[in-house]
């Protein structure tokens, strides 16, 4: 294949895969998708957040699940980063914390295709001391 | 944070949470000059003079969710240890320009990192306004855009694998073109 080099080129290369490509999901039904939104602000970042989405844009379009990727500011659990809120469709968001590249694909594996509970999950009580 | 492009990921939210329609990232090179800047402008809330001058203070953040604010005071600290500067303007209703500047030879200088990648994340999460990056090297510049993306891709997921990888090539290729400093 060739490179691409200029935006013209992106357009060929859309427009040869067009077939394959579905429309942007999050457009049309975001509540019927399953949601992914990785803490990135300061502490998330530091602590690897850019490589934890990059794991689930990639894990989960390798496994063919509808899913809409995005980053969203501090959830508060610093200690915890990088922090990931899962939402199925239908059900209530969970928040799981410390996920690395091997969470990803667990999380990905047990939570998100079977629907089984992975360790790790920040309740949504939780408070610190100071709170 | 290690690389720049970790600082441009963590400075843009900023902007992101002021509520900005157009937030530009400009890179650019000097050799001769040993220089590399580094320059966030939005046109989003901005700051009244009060709050500007609290920014870069580590213990300050607008937010309720903790009570430090790093982002900026890490940058700057950054900036300054790479024999730099760093500078924050704001005008309330405007918007904000906020630069650093590094000596381009600074062994402390933190790296580009991988800035396509982070681009990417970037117009997956930021649909509202227009993203626009920009660098500038001797050999000459590449820009691009969120709105020109979305032009050309339409309704298409930029979470598809062949316009993933697309958009990262497109970024990767230009950049290695004007051979910009790792």
């Amino acid at each position: 294949m060739t490179k691409i080099k200029s935006l013209a080129d992106l357009r060929k290369m859309k427009e040869e895969a067009q077939s394959k490509i579905k429309l942007r999901e999050n457009s049309t039904n975001p509540d019927q998708v399953v949601q992914v939104k990785v803490g990135m602000a300061t502490c998330g970042i530091a602590s690897g957040a850019k490589d934890t989405m990059k794991y689930f844009v990639e894990e989960l379009e390798q496994e063919a699940i509808d899913a809409v990727v995005t980053q969203t500011g501090c959830m508060g659990y610093c200690y915890a980063e990088p922090t990931v809120e899962v939402k199925l469709p239908g059900k209530e968001p969970l928040v799981y914390g410390h996920v690395n590249k091997e969470k990803v694909h667990e999380i990905i594996d047990k939570y998100i295709k079977r629907g089984e509970l992975v360790d790790g999950i920040i309740p949504v009580s939780f408070k610190t001391i100071d709170d | 944070m290690k690389t720049l492009s970790e600082h441009i990921l963590d400075i843009v939210q900023n902007s992101v949470s002021a509520k900005a329609t157009l937030i530009e990232i400009i890179v650019e090179e000097d050799k001769i000059a040993d220089l590399y800047s580094l320059v966030i402008r939005d046109n989003g809330c901005g700051m009244s003079k009060e709050t500007l001058a609290k920014a870069i203070n580590p213990f300050f953040t607008s937010r309720t969710t903790r009570k430090v604010g790093l982002g900026i005071p890490l940058l700057k600290h950054n900036a300054e240890a790479a024999g730099g500067s760093f500078s924050l303007e704001s005008e309330l209703n405007v918007g904000t320009v906020l630069t650093a500047r590094f000596q381009l030879s600074n062994i402390d200088r933190p790296p580009l990192g991988d800035i396509w990648e982070t681009l990417y994340l970037m117009f997956l999460s930021y649909t509202v306004g227009n993203l626009v990056y920009q660098h500038k090297t001797e050999k000459g510049g590449f820009q691009i855009s969120s709105d020109e993306l979305k032009e050309v891709l339409g309704d298409v997921s930029y979470q598809q694998k062949e316009i993933r990888e697309g958009i990262l090539e497109l970024i990767k290729t230009n950049l290695e073109e004007i051979e910009v400093t790792k």
